[in-house]
This record gives C-alpha cells, structure tokens and sequence, in this order.
C-alpha cells in the first residue's frame, strides 16, 4: 500500500454537512480511505448512513443547502480540492472519475437515441468528433455486452439491465481511471444483477479501471470487492482487504451485519441488530454505534482512534 | 405435501388450471392479443402452510397473488378458499372473503396512507368490519401491535408513518394484515425495502405469528436465500408457470429444472472468493407474455434443451420424486 505510483485516491478527513431546519445533517464526517489503481472498493452500509453523501461529495456533486464540504481528495497525485469549479469539470468530473447514479438507468433521455447519449460527454469533455464519440461508443457497447445496432434504439426499447449496461457504458466512454457506481444492482432481478456484476469484473480486467461501488448488499458486493470500507452513521468504522474481511471482520458493527446476512449456501441463523442508528443531526459524542452495542464498555463514551491491525483498520476500542 | 386429491379437501387453498390473461386493445378498442401473466397454474396449500413463490419480475408472481387477493378476476380456473369458490362469490361474501386474507405489501411508506395516524389506519378495518365500540377496537389494535413486537403501543399509535422507520412501518402493515384474524396471508416481497439488519427480524416476526395462529402463509419474493428461514415448500415461477415445486430443503439441495439452477448458481453469498469467478448466467431474458415461445418457455435459454421437443411440446409435471414436481422434459 506504500507504492505511491499505484495509489489512484487517496481521501482524507472528508466532511460534507448539509444544512437544515433541525440542524447540520452530518452526512459525510470524516472519512478517510486510499484506492489502488485496478482495484474495487466496496461501501457498505445501511440506508441513511451517509454512503450516497460520500459519493457526491468525492465528485463534488453537491447540492444548494451545504454546510460545510472540506477534506482532501488527491486523484492520481493530483489535490482536487483545490481546483474551481470550473477546472474540476474540465478535467476531473468524467475525464478523471465518473458516476453511475442510483437507478441510472432510469435516468436515461427517453427522447435521444442512447448511442447519441453515450456519445455526448466523449465530445464534451474529450473534445473529440461527433464520429470519433460514436465509435468510442460503440466499443464501449462491446465491453458492456450491448449489441452494436442498440447504439440507434431509444431508451424504451431496451430491458432494465441493457439500460443499466447502457448508463454503464456512458460512464466508461471517457476512459476515466474511477468509476463510482452508486448501488448498480439494486432495482434489478438476479439474473440480471448476475449479468452485470459479471460485466464489472469483465470491464476491471479489461480496462483497468477502478471502482467505488456504494451498496447495501452484502453478498452481491462480495463479487467485485477487493476492499471492504463499512460505514456507519457518517463515518467508516472498519476498512481492510475483502480477503480479509469477509471470513472475519472486526468491529461489533461489521460482524452483525455479516451475521443478518440470510445465507443459501450454510445453515447459521441469520441475527438481527436492534435498535436504530443515531439521528446525523444529533450524534453522540463517543462511538456512535456504542447504543446497540453487545461490548459496550466505560471508554465507548470517547470517540474511537481508527486502529491499524494488520494492514486492517477498525474503528473500536476494544482493538487497541 | 401429498398429492391429496384434485377435489380440494383438507386444502385451505386450492388453485386450479388458473388462468389470469390481460386484453391488449389497440387504440383503445379492438383486441390486439393478451398477456398471458398466469398461464395454466394448480397447488394446494393446506392449513397453517407456507410457501414461497420465487420468480423475477415479469413472471406473473404479483398477478397470481392479485387473483389469490380477489383483485383479478380469473380467465379461466379456479380458486378454492376453504370450499369456496371465489369466482361465486358476491357483494358481502366477497367482504368477508377479503377478512380472511391479510396482504403485506412490499413497499411499506407506499402501503401506509401519509396522513394518517397508526391509529387510524389500524382502526379503519375494523370500522369497515362493523366493530362499533371503540374500547373494542382499542384493545384489539393493542393486542396486536402487542404481537408485532410494538410497545408501549401508545407510543406508536398517535404518530404518523413518516416518523416511524421502514421496520416499524412495516410492522404497522403486518398488525393491518393480522387484525381481521385472517387463516391466510400472502406477503409480497415483504422485506426487499428494508435494511439488511432489519430484514431478518421482519422475517422472524411473521414466522413467529405465522406459528403461533397456524397461518398459511403465500411468501412472494426474487430472494432465495430468505426462503429456507420461512417457507416448508418452494415454487418456481417463470413466465406465467410454476416449473417447479418441491420442500424447501429438497429443492435447495436437488434443483431440477434448469431455470431453479440458474437462480441458485445466481445467488451469492458474501464471500471474497466470488471476485475470482465469473458466474453461470443463462443467455438472454424471460419471453413476452403476449407470445411465448412454443413449447417450453425457458428452452430458448436453456443449454439443456432437446430440439423438435422441448421447442415443440409444452412439458407437462413430471414427478422424479415423491412431492417433488418439475415441468421439465429432462425427467420424463
């Protein structure tokens, strides 16, 4: 992980609060973690605990009602932070990292042909022809699993998951090294999902991208994850190799989780959390998952360090 | 379960030969064809059974359900309610029907009407029931928020659903469903809204009522690893058929038909080794319900299928095992 030439992001002490009548929504609150190039995290975590807020504030799509957006995010060595708006859009936003949205598929213009659609950003932030963007396309409808002549249907004429591969295709066709996929699976059935996870690992190979994928499933997560970050309650309380983590992750939080996974393949009796997450609005000042606990101890009520543990890191005192 | 006969005795629930076709209309009027959403589909279910009907959206699953609610008027065939006929029924005794079958809708915020309170909307079906005194319908709306694992109930019953969170909403839509006594509930997809952590303790509370009143139970859903914790049988649906239907266990650990095989190879559990390997999926999506394919409706995408059969003659059930039937031409 000292290998700076491979680093691709590194995001430290990431903030993104939003402003409401009830007070500062801490959505984002402190996140740090690096990605490699060629390699996937994954983001876990459950409704509410900020995940999507991550997304947008990596790719500094940010909403009017912001309280306070701070941190550091450095893409391929380069502090984007630092860049205006209008430079960011220029040459980061797209060309460096795109997004897949949550139900992107959805999204799509039901009134252009989707070649048309996924041609567009390659001419508007390559700066390339009509034509050169269309055969940029067309290759990234290969890589996709889209047919060639797709490229002149329009968006109703396609199935759930072609739309999905086609929203997939428009995030690539600018070759960014970063793609955030925001829970790409969710509004599809399981073959489906099948399908496209398979596309992802397909495209990790081929094109050497990296992802972000922001989830709430589990299992499905673990087809492309080569890192696991869990999230709760704005923050990551556990990050480490998915080789690791799987058969046995740390925090209290990431092992009940894993624990209320129904399984096909074993027969161990699902567990479930009780009780709920903080409200963002009025955290607790020590551990925020402390209240739901089963190891809560006296030191919970002061906020945890973030642990190293062999090449892990966790967010608990009961690893120190 | 055994094959108890066609006549429906001893079934709660007996379903035969259903049909449940959609006009399409050109225009808005000349006939244009039909979707063909339930397309030939007989069980029984007996008391205080459960099953699961497993399929992909498009399948007909929420069509059968609807017809099973008395939502669809069937095409053709029959459903059995405790020796009625559904297709008979009128005005009052279509009612008390409908207070025999509880729904769990899917998406809990969408089932629950926003602007009213827990209270009123557990009080309106017994109101529409004609329970008239109000301590009546107290006590028993707290009994059964009582049941549902609500308490102190009176915490609850002023608030409004956006204030409660998608487990307890979805615990208000399970007391709605459970409060007319039903002998049947039939729950669509009741926890693919939810959180992973919330999900199971859903699931373990309708077991648990499911239980302890001797509830059948219909459990829809896409979800196959949630099946095992709640349902004694498993149907597989795909394009307006049950292709098959086996126990749970027996179906889990010896999946016949090639489409079962495909939604299990599908399924993943968490584990990191997954990264390393691609997945079996079969080619292409499930066939319009307007014009199916001849013959079988999978064979398009089966890599088993045996030509000038399989793309002919629509494969009738085969029982390999006992209790265990698949409408496949590999086991005849």
């Amino acid at each position: 992980m000292n290998t700076s030439s491979q680093r691709l992001l590194h995001v430290e002490n990431l903030v993104l609060h939003f402003k409401t009548a009830h007070g500062a929504v801490q959505a984002v609150d402190g996140v740090n973690f690096d990605l490699d190039v060629n390699r996937a995290v994954v983001i876990l975590g459950e409704s509410g605990c900020g995940k999507s807020s991550l997304a947008k504030a990596i790719l500094r799509l940010l909403p009017r009602n912001v309280e306070r957006y701070s941190g550091e995010v450095y893409l391929q060595g380069q502090d984007v932070m630092a860049l205006d708006e209008e430079e960011f859009r220029h040459n980061v936003r797209w060309a460096g990292m795109s997004l897949v949205p949550q139900a992107a598929m959805n999204a799509l213009n039901p009134v252009l042909r989707v070649g048309d659609q996924v041609a567009e950003p390659a001419m508007i932030h390559l700066g390339v022809t009509k034509s050169q963007a269309l055969g940029q396309a067309k290759r990234m409808f290969q890589h996709v699993g889209v047919p060639e002549d797709f490229l002149d249907r329009y968006p109703f004429e396609l199935s759930g998951g072609m739309r999905q591969r086609v929203a997939l295709a428009m995030a690539l066709v600018t070759s960014p090294s970063l793609v955030v996929l925001d829970e790409p699976t969710s509004a599809l059935d399981l073959l489906t999902q099948a399908n496209i996870m398979n596309v992802l690992k397909r495209i990790k190979h081929e094109l050497g991208t990296s992802f972000i994928l922001i989830t709430h499933d589990i299992a499905t997560s673990s087809e492309l994850a080569d890192e696991v970050a869990i999230m709760y309650a704005g923050q990551i309380v556990e990050v480490g190799d998915a080789k690791d983590f799987f058969p046995a992750p740390l925090h209290p939080y990431s092992k009940m989780l894993m624990d209320s996974v129904p399984r096909l393949r074993s027969d161990a009796d699902p567990i479930f959390i009780t009780g709920q997450p903080p409200s963002l609005v009025n955290l607790p000042t020590g551990c925020r998952f402390a209240d739901r606990c089963p190891f809560r101890f006296g030191k919970c009520d002061e906020e945890p360090p973030m642990i190293e543990k062999g090449g892990r890191k966790v967010k608990c005192w009961l690893h120190v | 379960m055994e094959e108890n006969g066609k006549s429906g005795q001893g079934a709660l629930l007996s379903i035969n030969d259903l049909h449940v076709w959609y006009e399409l209309r050109r225009f808005g009027f000349g006939h244009a064809g039909y979707v063909k959403a339930v397309d030939g589909v007989s069980f029984e279910m007996a008391p205080g059974e459960t099953v699961a009907v497993v399929g992909e959206s498009g399948c007909g699953k929420s069509s059968l359900m609807k017809t099973i609610l008395g939502l669809n008027i069937p095409t053709k065939g029959d459903v059995i309610f405790d020796g009625k006929n559904l297709s008979n029924l009128k005005g009052h005794e279509l009612r008390a029907y409908r207070f025999e079958v509880g729904y769990v809708q899917q998406d809990p915020y969408g089932a629950l009407p926003p602007f009213m309170s827990v209270q009123k909307i557990l009080e309106e079906p017994l109101l529409i029931s004609g329970v008239k005194s109000k301590d009546e319908r107290l006590s028993r709306i707290r009994k059964v928020m009582d049941e549902v694992k609500m308490y102190p109930a009176d915490d609850f019953l002023p608030k409004f659903p956006h204030m409660l969170s998608g487990g307890q909403q979805q615990r208000v839509v399970i007391a709605r469903a459970m409060l007319r006594e039903p002998k049947l509930i039939v729950a669509d997809e009741p926890v693919s809204m939810l959180d992973a952590s919330v999900r199971v303790e859903i699931l373990k509370l309708m077991h648990a009522l499911q239980t302890e009143h001797h509830l059948s139970v219909i459990y829809i859903t896409h979800d196959l690893s949630t099946v095992k914790y709640f349902s004694a049988r498993i149907f597989v649906m795909y394009a307006g058929n049950l292709v098959e239907k086996a126990a749970t266990r027996r179906l889990l650990e010896n999946p016949l038909h090639p489409y079962t095989h495909a939604l299990l190879a599908a399924t993943s559990d968490p584990d990191a080794r997954n990264a390393d390997t691609f997945k079996e999926v079969p080619p292409g999506e499930p066939p319009s319900l307007v014009n199916p394919p001849p013959g079988c409706r999978f064979h398009p995408r089966c890599a088993q299928a045996i030509a000038g059969l399989c793309d002919e003659k629509e494969p009738p059930d085969f029982e390999p095992e006992p209790g265990h039937q698949v409408s496949c031409w590999l086991y005849q």
